[in-house]
């Protein structure tokens, strides 16, 4: 039988019973769409991740105070006990540091924030101007805060969009006092809208200058230093530097950990990556159960058409030709069904990236076309123990049955 | 389709069909039934033979073991001269598809193919070159006067209609032998007799060598010759006087 009468047949015999068929390629797209689904989910997330590192800057080197084991990022960096403070003064040692472009200190906390009675609870950031320069802040109105001497802290403060609308409504926001927990600060500049970031929504946060936070919160240690450095090749250098430049200023003990954003990124790639694999692999069983309904559904076929594989086997047909047409017919139900599903997937994750415009949720090219493979292969796979039994069939016995 | 269109000469060579010494036993459980015993027969080219005998004698088992869809348990099969019952079941099958025709009782026409699809199926299955499978199609369509019928499927023919088909898609591969097993028995009498004519008439013109079971003794007497069978063995194998069997005549 030529290979193109054999398909032409086992796609007339897949049309011959509607119903069977698209029972079968509904289970079949169904598993595919799930990977595509997914997984599109899953590396969507990676994505996200990455691009909200990347938007920080890729030569970003983080200093944080106490040191960790790892180089990677855990809960437990935040908790850290420290030995020394990481001081402003420390920050500013390390902006003389080699292939250092800009550096910014950093200390976060919560704080009430009231305005003519108003009152909301938000999260304080203490920074600098480089603040701004390196997160690439976008100002609505007004200014980041000012330059100059860390040490000195001005009265003054930038409101996120969010907490600027809650506590002034449409009134203008610049150039009104505020106060921020036991100080009167005056508005200097708003951030335009940005949305969610890491998981901090810049909408939502106080900038101060960074020696009013450390007052406000009665502390004197930094949360994080942020280091820019010249370039993304110069990073390492500056990782060693900075790690020179404090434990000289530490007594020789360099008590502190420096994490690059290539560390972080890799953690990050590598979590969301396995993730992307484990929901993956769960969609993947929904394949293997689509296999097995194949298994099904083409020995239902063979006992159904059993007197046509009699009159198939008197007019001539070998054992070999009805094997390939039964084989044949349940790889191109698989197919069928694999295609279908993976157009399934690419809708659903079209209407995911429709409802969250800023989540990339696009499959993988791994994952589809490992899912259209394993779909095949599945049905290849269990449609070959139908196929030889329709072709062990006894003729007299075959033609009998009908 | 290049049938010996000519009668056999008297001084015939050997016979097409030449069955020797034939057992076929089926296990029913611990017992046994012997579907044929000891069959010994010999069929010419161009014959026309009935089967006949009450039902259990082992006729349709006769058939198939002649279709070679049913292997015996013991003697030997020479269809053409060649020993049939060596053969591996893909030569069997090659065998099938060139040299035997089937025509059953019901039909056995794929439901979900046209008229025109189900004559050409044995073509497809021998995997022929499609241009010359329209051909012969189109021929056979016209030929048995299935035409205005082609594109019908056998859920819309009549019961007629669809034995034609059938007898169409077993001689569009030129077959030597053909074998009926109760070709008429789903039809009506009229309708049955057109189509026992359509197989004399490719008997006695295309010289196709038939071999028809059936238990109404009207039919069987129409054949040249009469094969009675009665519990697996062959009771009584006549020539019918006036037909000519020329092969058969001088043997016996």
């Amino acid at each position: 039988m030529r290979t193109r009468d054999v398909l032409f047949f086992a796609r007339d015999a897949a049309l011959g019973n509607p119903l069977r068929t698209s029972l079968l390629m509904l289970a079949m797209s169904i598993g595919v769409a799930a990977v595509v689904v997914l997984t599109a989910l899953g590396d969507g997330a990676r994505r996200y991740v990455l691009d909200q590192f990347l938007a920080i800057g890729s030569n970003v080197v983080i200093v944080l105070p106490g040191r960790s084991q790892t180089g990677g990022f855990s809960p437990a960096n935040a908790i850290t006990s420290t030995t020394r403070d990481l001081s402003i003064e420390d920050a500013q040692a390390l902006q003389r540091a080699r292939g250092v472009r800009r550096v910014t200190p950093l200390i976060v906390g919560l704080s009430e924030v009231n305005v003519g009675g108003r009152l909301r609870e938000a999260m304080v950031v203490g920074t600098s101007a480089e603040y701004g320069a390196m997160r690439k802040m976008e100002l609505a109105q007004g200014r980041f805060l000012s330059e100059g001497d860390w040490t000195r802290g001005a009265p003054e403060v930038v409101l996120g969009a969010t907490l600027r609308r809650e506590l002034f409504g449409a009134e203008p926001a610049v150039g009104q006092l505020v106060r921020v927990g036991d100080r009167r600060l005056r508005v200097t500049g708003v951030l335009a809208a940005r949305g969610e970031g890491l998981g901090v929504n810049a909408d939502e946060v106080a900038f101060v200058p960074v020696a009013t936070a450390l007052a406000m919160f009665n502390t004197s240690s930094l949360f994080r230093v942020l280091i820019e450095a010249h370039s993304r090749d110069a990073v390492p250098a500056v990782k060693d530097e900075a790690l020179r430049v404090i434990a000289a200023r530490h007594d020789g003990e360099a008590d502190v950990t420096v994490i690059t954003q290539d560390a972080v990124l890799g953690t990050f790639d590598r979590v969301l990556g396995a993730l992307t694999l484990a929901v993956a692999g769960i969609a993947a069983i929904s394949l293997a159960v689509a296999g097995i309904l194949v298994m099904n559904v083409m020995l239902v076929s063979v006992t159904q058409r059993t007197g046509e594989i009699g009159l198939l086997k008197a007019l001539g047909a070998t054992a070999t030709t009805i094997r390939q047409a039964f084989l044949a017919e349940a790889v191109m139900l698989s197919l069928a069904g694999a295609l279908l599903g993976y157009a399934l997937g690419h809708a659903g994750a079209l209407a995911i990236r429709l409802l969250y415009p800023g989540f990339p949720a696009f499959p993988p090219a791994w994952a589809v076309a490992a899912a259209l493979f394993t779909a095949v292969l599945t049905g290849a796979v269990f449609g070959v123990m139908p196929a030889r039994r329709a072709a062990a069939l006894d003729a007299v016995a075959a033609l009998a049955r009908h | 389709m290049s049938p010996p269109a000519s009668i056999p000469p008297a001084a015939a060579p050997a016979a097409q069909v030449e069955l020797r010494g034939i057992e076929r036993v089926f296990k029913l459980g611990d017992s046994e039934v012997h579907a044929l015993r000891q069959i010994d027969l010999q069929i010419s080219a161009g014959e026309y033979m009935a089967v006949m005998g009450p039902s259990g004698s082992g006729k349709s088992t006769l058939l198939n073991v002649l279709g070679l869809l049913d292997a015996p348990n013991a003697g030997h099969y020479r269809l053409e001269g060649r020993d049939v019952t060596t053969l591996s079941p893909d030569e069997q099958a090659k065998v099938r598809s060139q040299r035997i025709g089937f025509v059953f009782q019901t039909f056995h026409l794929v439901p979900r193919l046209t008229a025109a699809q189900n004559i050409e199926l044995p073509m497809v299955l021998s995997g022929l070159d499609p241009a010359e499978r329209r051909q012969r199609v189109q021929r056979a369509l016209a030929e048995f006067g299935l035409t205005p019928r082609a594109s019908h499927r056998p859920g819309e023919l009549s019961g007629g209609q669809r034995q034609r088909v059938a007898i169409a898609r077993a001689t569009v591969m030129g077959p030597a032998l053909m074998l009926a097993d109760e070709p008429t028995g789903n039809l009506d009498r009229a309708t049955g007799d057109d189509v026992i004519n359509l197989l004399e008439t490719l008997n006695r013109e295309r010289g196709v060598t038939l071999v028809m079971v059936t238990h109404d003794a009207r039919l069987g007497e129409r054949a040249r010759r009469r094969l009675l069978l009665e519990d697996g063995a062959i009771r009584e194998d006549r020539i019918q006087p006036g037909a000519y069997a020329p092969a058969v005549a001088d043997r016996a």
